[in-house]
């Protein structure tokens, strides 16, 4: 006879099913501005308490506070709030031509605009993202042209891709977008990389990696913090915690480990958790560590709190999986609504004037779409050539693929 | 052969600061077969370093300083190593030009020490090519001698796509016919072990015909090309003795020339036989010589088992039983 009892497996599960009432009592949010702002060349061991709190600037009556508020003017403001509208604009309009078999498939990001396009007001030109499917601010509130973002999803005749590339999964290296792979978490590791490179072309550019809070069980993930910390690479590490990876909760990726962010601890790196629905928040520590990368510092993990408010692609049905109505019980509010709000207590933007700048969101992104669509989209109209298919799998075409070209005909 | 292997990395760190070497014991000590060794102390830590012992980190990590404008020319201790690796080299560096439509490219070399004939076990002896040959958007390179070794590693390291290049570790030091139980033959004393100095490039591409003949085609690559011309002297049949060099891009006409020539085709590699290389090889000699063959395509190749330890020269394709191919093949 064994002393021991049987073992039992354990297999984590989401406080709620569809069906029952969202609970997000365990999410503990502290109130806005009380997590201290570090100095930038804080040691890590120092700041180890960072990765278990939330970052957060705007408090509930929508007012700047704490050390990590004050950074951007107004103009800014207006203009990140407009970013986030037109990527919202955006993910509305795609969906729908989706459904009406204009692409295959589409990847929204409702609810998580503020991470992308903050973050990107973070960077200098020169700079690259190693980013996700969900991460269009970044081409967006760098100025990437709307028309060339529809063209690709749409594979039509001027799409930068030549039809190759699943929709969304876009590559626009002058904008500092590296080309997405659709493979989880890969890139991860490649931004460390990049960035070795940066430093060791004794370079100023910093290398920012992407993943979700699911794809950080990838052995990527893990090879990138190894890399990371022992080069002390030059990199912003990313880890967006949406809640859901598909349809599987956080839980059965992060373990016993208590945060994402806490990851990071392990490998000596400075690791910090913040609102992701928190436009100021998500700028502030976004551009905090891209200082640290900046100045040789190192590189910065970054786990922001978020929730996915809409299905993971257009292939996907989250009421099989959560609750209906959880969204509404995400205790992070809507980054849209927030930074409005925000505008308004401030006295820089109106209920007028945000109503006016839908209109003219949505106009910009209806007038693009019609451009892209007179390219053609999936099934009609202009198309990448078959010929193209060919070309480009290497610099110079070898001999067995001329051959097989010549086979198809063309 | 490491020696040649060393020089060609040497020449090219020379010649193009964005080459950089780094790999599991590549910095200070060398590499533990010692091909990138004196590179640290020569060219600096940043330009020669050791990484941590992840395959996927080591090549994941080059993918990104490729991307940036940087020539890694990386080192799998083993290539049996290489699997944590494979998704970024096949779904990554493979396919990075094509899906970013040349945005972002991947020049980047992946060197791995392969194949038996060591007692590594089958942990240290694989030949694992096909499963890069298969691979669209790579190159796979396999040297059979030292001066192939350096113009060949030049050539991989300036081309502009991921290049594959497999190290044939049994021929590091000398040519191995497969006769075990004979001393060890230094290059010092092959025509191929006399290295010339300097930059030189072998093209990607292109085979070399080691042996004419006019009987039969014998195609091999690696340490199997020293295998098929013992087997060749040994039974006396005027095989033509075809070193393939390069397995992707293949230098077909070499091939077609050879087997139009001979009417007869004997293929040897030492990686197990199904899915292996030579059934491509035999595939594209029915395609393109079928109305000159005399005799079916024959196949010499490792066991389809896991490379043994205690019976490696009964897994190993050795001279006895590519003689006995080359035979039979003749006999048809």
């Amino acid at each position: 006879m064994s002393d021991y009892a049987p073992l039992v497996l354990t297999v984590p599960e989401p406080a709620v099913r569809p069906g029952g009432t969202p609970d997000f009592s365990n999410v503990k949010i502290p109130r806005a501005g009380t997590v201290a702002r570090p100095e930038i060349d804080a040691e890590p061991e120092s700041i180890r308490d960072l990765a278990f709190s939330i970052i957060r600037v705007l408090n509930r009556d929508a007012e700047a506070v704490g050390p990590w508020a004050g950074l951007l003017t107004d103009e800014e403001l207006r203009a990140g709030l407009r970013d986030m509208m037109t990527l919202r604009a955006f993910d509305a309009r795609m969906l729908i031509a989706q459904r009406q078999g204009k692409t295959s498939f589409y990847m929204q990001h409702m609810g998580e605009e503020a991470i992308s396009c903050a973050f990107r007001k973070a960077l200098e030109p020169g700079d690259m993202n190693f980013p996700t499917y969900r991460q269009a601010g970044l081409l967006i509130a760098g100025g990437y042209s709307l028309v060339d973002m529809m063209c690709q999803i749409f594979s039509n005749e001027k799409d930068p891709l030549k039809g190759r590339q699943l929709p969304v999964l876009y590559s626009a290296r002058d904008h500092g977008f590296f080309s997405l792979s659709g493979n989880l978490t890969t890139q991860f590791i490649q931004a460390v990389g990049w960035a070795m490179a940066s430093a060791i072309k004794n370079d100023t550019k910093i290398a920012a990696a992407w993943t979700g809070d699911g794809a950080t069980a990838e052995g990527d993930f893990h090879a990138a913090l190894v890399f990371a910390s022992t080069y002390k690479a030059p990199v912003v590490l990313n880890v967006v915690n949406n809640q859901w990876a598909i349809s599987t909760f956080q839980g059965i990726a992060k373990g016993g480990s208590g945060t994402f962010a806490a990851r990071g601890l392990g490998f000596g790196i400075a690791s910090l958790r913040v609102d992701g629905n928190d436009y100021l928040a998500v700028h502030a520590v976004a551009k905090w560590a891209a200082e640290r990368a900046r100045r040789n510092l190192g590189p910065t993990l970054v786990e922001y709190v978020t929730y996915r408010v809409g299905a993971h692609s257009t292939s996907d049905d989250p009421t099989a999986y959560r609750p209906k109505t959880e969204s509404d019980a995400w205790p992070l509010g809507d980054p849209v609504i927030r930074l409005k709000n925000h505008l308004i207590a401030r006295g820089a933007w109106s209920e007028e004037r945000h109503k006016q700048a839908e209109a003219e969101v949505m106009d910009t992104v209806i007038a693009a779409q019609k451009e892209a669509e007179s390219y053609g989209t999936l099934h009609a109209g202009g198309h990448p050539s078959m010929r193209d298919m060919f070309e480009g799998v290497y610099a110079e075409m070898p001999p067995h693929l001329r051959r097989q070209r010549q086979k198809a005909g063309v | 052969m490491i020696e040649a292997i060393r020089d060609a990395m040497d020449v090219m760190m020379a010649r193009d600061g964005d080459v950089v070497v780094f790999g599991e014991d590549v910095g200070f000590f060398g590499g533990v077969f010692r091909a990138t060794q004196g590179l640290q102390a020569k060219y600096g830590k940043t330009r020669c370093f050791d990484a941590p012992i992840s395959e996927l980190g080591i090549v994941g990590a080059a993918v990104g300083m490729a991307a940036y404008g940087l020539k890694p020319c990386i080192e799998i201790q083993f290539a049996d190593y290489m699997y944590p690796a494979y998704d970024q080299i096949v779904s990554e560096a493979a396919r990075l030009r094509y899906r970013s439509n040349g945005q972002f490219t991947c020049p980047m070399v992946i060197r791995m020490p392969a194949g038996g004939g060591i007692f590594g076990g089958q942990t240290h002896s694989q030949s694992p090519e096909a499963l890069f040959t298969h691979v669209c958007g790579l190159k796979t390179v396999v040297p059979s001698n030292p001066v192939d070794a350096k113009g060949l590693l030049i050539a991989a390291i300036e081309d502009p796509d991921p290049v594959i290049f497999l190290e044939p570790k049994r021929i590091y030091n000398g040519p191995f016919d497969g006769h075990h139980d004979r001393p060890v033959v230094p290059w010092s004393k092959h025509e191929l072990g006399e290295v010339p100095d300097g930059h030189y490039a072998v093209p990607l591409g292109k085979a070399a015909v080691r042996r004419t003949g006019a009987d039969v085609t014998v195609l091999a690559y690696g340490t199997m090309v020293h295998v098929a011309l013992a087997a060749a002297e040994e039974t006396g049949v005027d095989a033509e003795v075809i070193d393939l060099r390069t397995l992707v891009p293949l230098d077909l006409d070499a091939i077609t020339a050879s087997v139009g020539k001979t009417g007869r085709c004997v293929i040897v590699h030492e990686a197990t036989q199904t899915s292996g290389f030579g059934a491509e090889l035999s595939a594209l000699v029915q395609e393109t010589c079928f109305y000159h063959l005399e005799a079916p395509v024959a196949r010499v190749t490792g066991w389809d088992t896991p490379y043994p330890h205690a019976q490696e020269w009964d897994y190993f394709p050795g001279p006895a039983r590519v003689g006995r191919a080359l035979l039979e093949t003749m006999e048809q």
